[in-house]
C-alpha cells in the first residue's frame, strides 16, 4: 500500500472546492470490505502526527495548568489523533487532509464513525494555536474593524462569545467564524450573494462538531468540554471563559486566520466567475449549432 | 433519605428560605419542596427556593475510595447544587411551569424532542438525585431474587449484561447519561445511552439504574480513564438494592407477562 509521507496536521482550514461533488458517492462501509492487502511487508504508518501546541506546557500558567495540559494535551488529544489513524488505516480516507475527512464523514448530519476522532483532532490543534502566553487583550486591525461592524463593540462581541460558550449545554466549543457567504450545500445556493453578507459570526457546536462543516472559516475556538476546565475551575465554566478572553486569546492567530480566509473566499469566487463565463461560452457555442441544425431542417422542408 | 435545601458546600440565596412563618400554608403536593416565592411587606423579594438539594442518602466520604469526598463535594456541592438553583431561577420567571412535580416538569420541557430552556437543569436535577440513588457504600456484586432473574431473562445472563452496560458507556461520546430501563411497551429491561441531559422519564420508560458519564462526575478522580470509572460504579458503586425496589414498584405499574417473575 502506498506510504504516503505522514502529513502534519494542515495548517489551511478549508476543503477544496469541487470536493464535495466527489465525495457524494462515497460510501465508507463498502470501501472498508473491499480492502485488499498487497501481499508483502505492509507497513501501516499513522497518517496524522500528535503535534505539541506552540507553547511549553506551563506556560499558560496560572491562568491554565500544566496539570490541564498534561491531560488534555497528552492524553485526550493524544487519544483522538491515535484512534483516528487506527479507524482510517488502509481505507480511502487515509489519503485525505484532516479537513477533507472530517467533512467527508460529518456526512451531512448523519454522523460516520470517524468523525468525531477527526473533528476533535482538528478542534484540538485549533485550539492550542488560539492561545497564547500573555493572550488577552484587543485585536486590532481589520479584525477589529470587522468585529466593530458586526457586533456593534468589542465589548458587545466579548459579551456574545461568552454567552454562546456558557450556555452551550454539556459538550462542544464556541466559535468565532468568518462566515463566506459561500452557501452551497448540495442543491442550495444563496439567491443574492453579495459583499454584505460576508460577516463574522459567533457559533456553539456540540461535541465535536465544527464551522467547517458549513463552510464557515474558522477564526477562534474555546473548548467547553468540562476537560477543558475541570483541573482548573471545578463547575466554574464561566470563570474559565472569562479568563480564557483576559488572559489567553492570541488576537494575532485570529487576525492571520481572518486574513487567510479573506482570501480564499476571494480565490473562490474568482474561480466560480471563472467557472460561470466558460458555461456560458460553451452554451453559447451549443446555440450557434442548434441554429444551423434548425435553418437545415427548414431548407429541406422546402 | 432525607431532603435538606442547602449545606454549607452550597452557596447562594436558598438559605434564607427556612425561616418564614409561612411553610403551614404551603401545599405538600410536590416532593422536593414547594415553597412560594413570596414578597415580604416592605417590597423586598425574597426568594425561596422551589427545588431542594436532596442530599445523598450517604455520607460524602461514604464511597471512598471508588468515589472520593473530594469528588462528591464537588459533583453534589457545586454541579447538582448549581443545577438546583438555576432551575429556581428559571421557574421564577415561568409561571406555567411553577407548581409542577419534577417527572411533570421534565416531560413538559422536553417538550417531545424539542426541549424548552428549563429542561436542561430539571432533567439534571432528576438525574443526579437518582444517581446518587443509584450508588451506595458496598455496593456492586450481583442483583438478587427476583431482579436477577429478570436480567437473565432479558439479556441471557447478569455477565452479559454488565458487559453490554459498559460498552453502551465507553460508546457513548460527549456528555450523558447510561441507564438500565424497563421499557414500558416491550416489557422487557434494556439498556439506553442518553445525551446531556436527557432521560428515560421522557420516553415514559422506568429507569432502575443511572450512571452519570458528563466528564464532572469522574474527572477527578479518574481524569480521562473512563473506562475505569465505569468499571469501579459496576464493580463497588452500583445499588442493586436501589434497584431492586424500583422494579418492584414498577411491576405495579407493567405487566410483565409469563412468566410472572416476583422481584423480591
Amino acid at each position: 500500500m502506498a506510504a504516503t509521507p505522514s502529513a502534519t496536521l494542515p495548517s489551511t482550514f478549508l476543503p477544496c472546492p469541487g470536493f464535495r461533488e466527489s465525495c457524494r458517492t462515497l460510501n465508507w462501509r463498502t470501501h472498508k470490505k473491499q480492502l485488499v492487502r498487497k501481499a508483502g511487508a505492509v507497513k501501516v504508518r499513522a497518517k496524522f502526527e500528535l503535534e505539541p501546541p506552540p507553547y511549553p506546557m506551563n506556560a499558560l500558567e496560572p491562568h491554565m495548568s500544566r496539570t490541564t495540559f498534561e491531560y488534555h494535551w497528552g492524553k485526550h488529544h493524544r487519544a483522538y489523533v491515535d484512534n483516528l489513524n487506527k479507524q482510517i488505516v488502509g481505507t480511502e480516507l487515509d489519503d485525505l487532509t484532516l479537513e477533507d475527512i472530517i467533512l467527508v464523514t460529518y456526512n451531512r448530519g448523519d454522523l460516520l464513525p470517524p468523525f468525531n476522532n477527526a473533528a476533535q483532532a482538528w478542534n484540538h490543534q485549533f485550539f492550542w494555536e488560539s492561545m497564547k502566553p500573555g493572550g488577552g487583550g484587543k485585536p486590532s486591525g481589520e479584525l477589529l474593524e470587522l468585529i466593530n461592524r458586526d457586533f456593534g463593540s468589542f465589548e458587545a462581541f466579548v459579551k456574545e462569545f461568552k454567552t454562546a460558550a456558557a450556555t452551550q449545554f454539556g459538550s462542544g466549543w464556541a466559535w468565532l467564524a468568518y462566515k463566506a457567504n459561500r452557501l452551497d450545500v448540495g442543491n442550495a445556493s444563496n439567491p443574492h450573494p453579495s459583499d454584505e453578507d460576508k460577516k463574522l459570526v459567533i457559533v456553539k457546536t456540540a461535541n465535536a462538531v465544527n464551522p467547517l462543516v458549513w463552510d464557515y472559516s474558522p477564526l477562534l475556538t474555546i473548548d467547553v468540554w468540562e476537560h477543558a476546565y475541570h483541573l482548573d475551575f471545578r463547575s466554574r465554566r464561566a470563570e474559565y471563559i472569562s479568563i480564557f478572553m483576559e488572559k489567553l486569546v492570541s488576537w494575532e492567530a485570529v487576525s492571520s486566520r481572518l486574513e487567510a480566509a479573506k482570501a480564499q473566499a476571494a480565490e473562490r469566487e474568482k474561480e466560480e466567475e471563472r467557472k460561470r463565463r466558460e458555461e456560458e461560452e460553451e452554451y453559447q457555442a451549443g446555440d450557434e449549432v442548434r441554429e444551423m441544425y434548425v435553418e437545415s431542417t427548414d431548407s429541406e422542408a422546402e | 433519605m432525607s431532603w435538606c435545601c442547602c449545606n454549607s458546600v452550597c452557596t447562594s440565596s436558598s438559605r434564607q428560605l427556612l425561616a418564614t412563618s409561612d411553610l403551614s400554608s404551603i401545599p405538600s403536593r410536590v416532593s422536593n419542596a414547594g415553597l412560594k416565592q413570596k414578597r415580604s411587606l416592605r417590597g423586598v423579594p425574597k426568594v425561596f427556593a422551589y427545588y431542594g438539594l436532596k442530599t445523598p442518602p450517604y455520607k460524602l466520604d461514604a464511597l471512598e475510595p471508588y468515589m472520593s469526598q473530594k469528588m462528591l463535594e464537588v459533583h453534589w456541592g457545586e454541579h447538582h447544587c448549581g443545577y438546583v438553583e438555576a432551575l429556581n431561577k428559571q421557574l421564577e420567571k415561568n409561571d406555567m411551569l411553577y407548581g409542577c412535580t419534577m417527572d411533570e416538569l421534565i416531560k413538559v420541557t422536553y417538550n417531545n424532542g424539542n426541549p424548552l430552556p428549563e429542561f436542561g437543569v430539571a432533567a439534571q436535577v432528576w438525574n443526579h438525585d437518582f444517581f446518587w440513588e443509584s450508588m451506595k457504600p458496598g455496593g456492586g456484586d450481583m442483583p438478587k431474587l427476583g431482579l436477577l432473574q429478570l436480567i437473565e431473562k432479558d439479556f441471557g445472563s447478569f455477565t452479559n449484561f454488565k458487559e453490554k452496560f459498559i460498552e453502551a458507556a465507553l460508546t457513548l461520546f460527549g456528555s450523558g447519561w447510561i441507564w438500565l430501563v424497563l421499557n414500558r411497551e416491550e416489557k422487557r429491561l434494556a439498556i439506553i445511552k442518553t445525551s446531556n441531559a436527557v432521560n428515560p422519564l421522557v420516553w415514559n420508560d422506568i429507569p432502575l439504574i443511572g450512571l452519570d458519564l458528563w466528564e464532572h462526575a469522574y474527572y477527578l478522580d479518574y481524569k480521562n480513564d473512563k473506562a475505569n470509572y465505569v468499571n469501579v460504579f459496576m464493580n463497588h458503586l452500583v445499588s442493586w438494592d436501589a434497584a431492586l425496589g424500583r422494579m418492584a414498584r414498577a411491576q405495579a405499574f407493567v405487566n410483565l407477562g409469563e412468566p410472572k417473575i416476583p422481584v423480591a
